[in-house]
């Protein structure tokens, strides 16, 4: 069954072009990445996909009644809003608390309910993040760049927990990630984009394909290099264009 | 039993703090002060415009906070410096105000009135306004909890839920206009936003929910409205700014009072 279809968008702020004729789709249960470099637009396909952006050009279909478990790249909760974790996993829909429980320790953090969310480790919000998207059941779960802020270990082990909770759910799972030499090996599908799709494909392919070797240079080696590379730089989403580093 | 204006001043104020303070929290957790003062000060030219077509004042204010703050919603979906445009619709529209009212024809207005609140003239269509409006927005905010504070803590966590988050902003956006609209008449234009405001910062020291935080909110909103009248009656001072002053006193007792388990006493 298809989840998601996304043709032929095209979108931009103020006459910068962002996105341009991407189209992609979903089928359940499938796991599929998206790469690409600062700027490249992963996040703001994403939010295309969720329905928080329109395209200026193309369509997005999503299927009747489809639940979204969406983790999103960094969430900033405003200090003077009071929430514990607890709360925070009853938003929008309450949940029955032994739900709760049993989502948190799926994510791999039992027991924090009533901590404030504001007093969370960087990893431990994110599972919190993750405990809530699986409350809303999903049929599919989508992250953006969900591991940004955790060191190598901590992403890795985020991941796992990611795969082991798609075998629970048998959710399709949609991630942005520009670490690829942890996500791509449990990928059905990665689609390089970078402004437009460059390629897609099993992650043999894609990391055969030579415009992926442009923009990535080839091997581990390459996606380390770009993991390193990425690091020197803010995070923040500008989206000027980083040009594509020269295969090494 | 209403015939006392004590009593209804009573009444009013409290049911106008109550709502103010319920609403004030998500005023506070989406960081709109700004945006409340803007609304309130649009106030003004409301009563001017209701004074020159001889309608009701809590309709033209209403009306006209309203316009002002459909304005900056629409404004605050595009990429503008917001609090700029903010600052100049404010005291564009607080200036044009002061100047109309002094330009309707036939009467000599007491702009104190309308600035600082006039709390012990209400009458009691005004309470039934406040009263009902206040119920209202209780009613609305009830409805739309969830909804709301999903979208206060991340819009992108609403749309993925099938909130819209800019739904949800417009709906807080008429209910500040009718806050607005209902409180000028307690503690005047100048002083809304700090009704709003204040409860729902003293209620953050002590809360660990959002709805606990609410709670509180009117709680202190109520306090502040009983406490500052009884100061206003005793020292013969004005309700409106008096009701203040005790919110302010509360907010800084619960601030004080936040720190001092950590004093190593």
């Amino acid at each position: 069954m298809r989840l998601i279809d996304a043709r032929h968008i095209d979108f931009g702020h103020g006459g910068q072009k962002v996105l341009q004729n991407v189209s992609m789709s979903l089928d359940q249960g499938e796991i599929v990445t998206i790469v690409g470099p600062n700027g490249s637009g992963k996040s703001t396909l994403l939010r295309l996909l969720i329905g928080a952006l329109t395209p200026q050009k193309g369509s997005v279909t999503r299927a009747p009644g489809l639940r979204i478990g969406y983790v999103p790249q960094k969430l900033h909760i405003d200090p003077t809003l009071p929430i514990t974790v607890a709360r925070f996993l009853n938003l929008p829909k309450p949940v029955p608390a032994k739900a709760a429980t049993e989502a948190l320790r799926t994510a791999g953090v039992a027991g924090l309910d009533h901590q404030q969310m504001s007093q969370l480790s960087g990893g431990q919000f994110q599972r919190v993040l993750l405990a809530r998207a699986i409350l809303a059941n999903p049929h599919v779960l989508m992250l953006d760049e969900a591991t940004q802020g955790l060191d190598q270990p901590g992403s890795a082990a985020f991941y796992r927990q990611i795969a082991a909770v798609r075998q629970d759910l048998g959710c399709a799972v949609l991630m942005v990630s520009h670490e690829l030499h942890v996500v791509m090996s449990a990928s059905d599908r990665v689609i390089c984009l970078n402004g437009h799709i460059c390629c897609e494909g099993t992650p043999e392919v894609v990391t055969a394909a030579p415009a992926y070797r442009e923009l990535f240079g080839t091997g581990t080696g390459g996606a380390l290099a770009l993991y390193r590379h990425e690091h020197d730089h803010d995070h923040s989403h500008h989206h000027h264009h980083h040009h594509p580093e020269a295969a090494e | 039993m209403l015939d006392d204006f004590l009593l209804r001043a009573a009444l009013a104020a409290v049911g106008t703090a109550v709502a103010a303070g319920l609403l004030g929290c998500f005023v506070v957790w989406r960081r709109m002060a700004y945006f409340g003062d803007a609304t309130a000060h649009a106030a003004v030219l409301g009563v001017a415009l209701a004074l020159l077509f001889g309608t009701s004042i809590t309709l033209g204010v209403g009306i006209v906070a309203l316009c002002m703050a459909v304005l900056i919603h629409s404004l605050s979906g595009q990429a503008v410096a917001v609090d700029t445009i903010l600052g100049v619709l404010a005291h564009g529209a607080l200036a044009l105000g002061l100047v109309a009212v002094t330009l309707v024809p036939g009467q000599r207005i007491d702009l104190d009135a309308y600035l600082f609140g006039d709390v012990l003239s209400v009458t009691r269509a005004d309470l039934a306004v406040i009263w009902g409006g206040g119920v209202l927005l209780v009613g609305v905010l009830w409805w739309q909890w969830s909804a709301m504070l999903t979208a206060t803590l991340n819009p992108d966590l609403a749309h993925a839920a099938g909130i819209n988050p800019r739904r949800q902003q417009l709906i807080l956006t008429v209910l500040v206009a009718a806050v607005v609209a209902v409180a000028i008449k307690v503690v005047g234009a100048l002083l809304i936003t700090a009704l709003l405001i204040i409860p729902a910062a003293s209620a953050r020291s002590f809360a660990s929910t959002p709805e606990r935080m609410a709670f509180f909110a009117m709680a202190i909103g109520a306090l502040s409205a009983l406490g500052g009248l009884r100061l206003a009656v005793h020292f013969d001072t004005q309700v409106g700014p008096s009701i203040i002053c005790v919110a302010v006193l509360i907010f800084a007792v619960s601030r004080v009072g936040k720190h001092l388990p950590r004093l190593p006493i």
